[in-house]
């Protein structure tokens, strides 16, 4: 409740029985619709054991080949999005180290380019990597993993570089102004003082910025079935709901696959966050207000 | 670039189509997610647990997922409503989660000392809500809630690509299949008539944030 606190005193007797009140109504309304959900699910036989067993009895004849197409999926996806977010990572650092060192001028175009892609859907940038690229002559199918992995990836990354190279930038921006001066003043070279001095500071206060980011790299991997042929987590699942008819079923399992991930890697990145926050990294903060925005698809 | 010239009515409508959309979701998000918001800060448990249990979930699954539940799923128990309509709820639903946290978070972020000068005074409840920590509240939401609902123009082409049809994706989709225009001026028209949208609605959001900053 100490996180409330700011709206109102501790409740007093009166506020008690209010507050009493108040749950035992919402109880009932919250009950109630999930009577209603279950019992219109038991109307249309959406617990029928056809519909379920195949996800969940192992000893279904579809079950072990039901999760082998799921577990398929998963890999998939976990490919593209590790792919991506390691392109990523790099490419937004080197945006970032060029936004910071170039001079006014310099920085306009990168400017730009960040503004641009952006402002871009990033569904709209990987149909440009899927479908466009091959048009106009870029053939990525000689890359292991096939054309339309690559070119996911290359959406993704284009969407998700000047993120990063946006936090990249809110990191190094946050350190002391000492860091740079002292490194500068034993002799370092400004490319030094960044490699070794300033980055490594950064990336720390970064971390928990980019494990948010990898949520949404996650997320927006399954915006490939709609572009092109991909087998990913959802486009599998999608198959299994052609072959078994069971599309509440297959897409709750498939979902909860991706909250699994998508919860723990949120948790991951609020504990480092609070770590580093009673470690007294006053910067962290200003990094988290980037990440809390970041929306996804 | 004669794929984007010959077909300007085509894309206008797109254009139109996909403002629409974000309209809509617009409006319903920005509702939900107040109504969420303001489960999450009550005191009473259950709507604090209602509200974090749609918050997380919604959070972490990606909107197609989303959508797809809302068009294949919500027909399985006799809920037939157009592709539109279950574009626009999946939107919505998925938008909502992130409009709740902005909210949240901007209330958190009143310092509860705000809060207790204003009892202290003799503010009561509301008046130490309407005067004190909303006006703060609203200040500090006002940027993230920005993003989300431009983030939210961009997720429109999400529900396009699903198939509402119509908007400015689904246009793009069928200049290129239907048609057989080239695909890379094709999406190039695409492409601008979103940044129409977006690189404006950023701009403007940047003066609103530098209008609205606080110091704390």
């Amino acid at each position: 409740m100490s996180e409330q606190a700011v709206l109102y005193d501790a409740p007093g007797p009166k506020a008690k029985r209010r507050t009493l009140i108040g749950t035992a109504a919402a109880v009932v309304f919250i009950a109630g619709l999930v009577y209603v959900v279950i019992s219109r699910l038991a109307e249309r036989d959406q617990f029928a054991g056809a519909k379920w067993s195949p996800l969940l009895n192992p000893a279904d004849e579809d079950f072990s080949l039901v999760w082998e197409v799921i577990a398929a999926g998963l890999v998939n996806t976990l490919k593209a999005a590790a792919l991506a977010m390691v392109l990523s990572v790099v490419l937004g650092t080197l945006i970032a180290v060029a936004r910071l060192s170039l001079g006014k001028t310099g920085r306009i175009p990168l400017i730009g380019l960040v503004e641009l892609l952006r402002g871009l859907p990033v569904v709209i940038m990987i149909y440009f990597a899927v479908r466009v690229l091959p048009d106009v002559g870029v053939d990525l199918s000689f890359l292991p993993g096939g054309g339309v992995l690559w070119g996911l990836v290359i959406g993704l990354t284009a969407y998700n570089m000047v993120i990063f190279a946006e936090v990249v930038r809110a990191g190094v921006l946050s350190l002391p102004r000492g860091q740079r001066e002292a490194a500068l003043a034993t002799g370092l070279t400004s490319g030094q003082t960044m490699r070794l001095v300033l980055l490594p500071q950064a990336f720390r206060v970064m971390l928990p910025a980019i494990i948010s980011q990898l949520v949404v790299v996650l997320k927006d991997t399954s915006l490939i079935t709609f572009v092109g042929n991909y087998e990913d987590l959802l486009g599998n699942g999608e198959n299994i709901v052609q072959n078994l008819d069971n599309p509440i079923q297959t897409f709750t399992v498939i979902a909860l696959i991706y909250i699994a991930i998508n919860y723990g890697l949120s948790k991951l990145a609020q504990a480092i966050q609070r770590r580093q926050a009673r470690a007294g990294r006053s910067a962290a903060e200003r990094v988290e207000v980037q990440t809390t925005t970041t929306t996804g698809a | 670039m004669e794929a984007v010239t010959e077909n300007l009515d085509l894309y206008l409508d797109g254009f139109l189509t996909s403002l629409r959309i974000c309209l809509i979701a617009m409006v319903g998000s920005l509702v939900l997610g107040t109504v969420l918001a303001a489960f999450r800060v009550s005191p009473v448990p259950p709507l604090r647990a209602f509200g974090t249990f749609w918050v997380n979930t919604f959070r972490n699954t990606p909107l197609s997922v989303v959508l797809f539940f809302c068009a294949f799923g919500l027909p399985e128990i006799g809920i037939n409503r157009s592709f539109f309509f279950f574009g626009v709820l999946g939107l919505v639903i998925y938008t909502s989660a992130f409009v709740c946290e902005a909210i949240r978070s901007g209330i958190n972020s009143v310092s509860a000392g705000q809060a207790e000068a204003a009892r202290s005074v003799g503010l009561g409840f509301t008046q130490s809500l309407r005067f004190v920590v909303l006006p703060q509240a609203l200040r500090t939401v006002v940027p993230p809630l920005g993003s989300v609902i431009i983030a939210m123009f961009k997720n429109s082409a999400v529900v396009g690509a699903f198939g509402v049809g119509g908007d400015l994706y689904s246009t793009g989709n069928t200049l290129t299949s239907a048609r057989g225009f080239e695909t890379l001026p094709v999406f190039v028209g695409v492409a601008i008539g979103y940044l129409a949208i977006t690189l404006p609605a950023g701009a403007l959001l940047q003066v609103i944030e530098r209008k609205v900053a606080i110091i704390r």
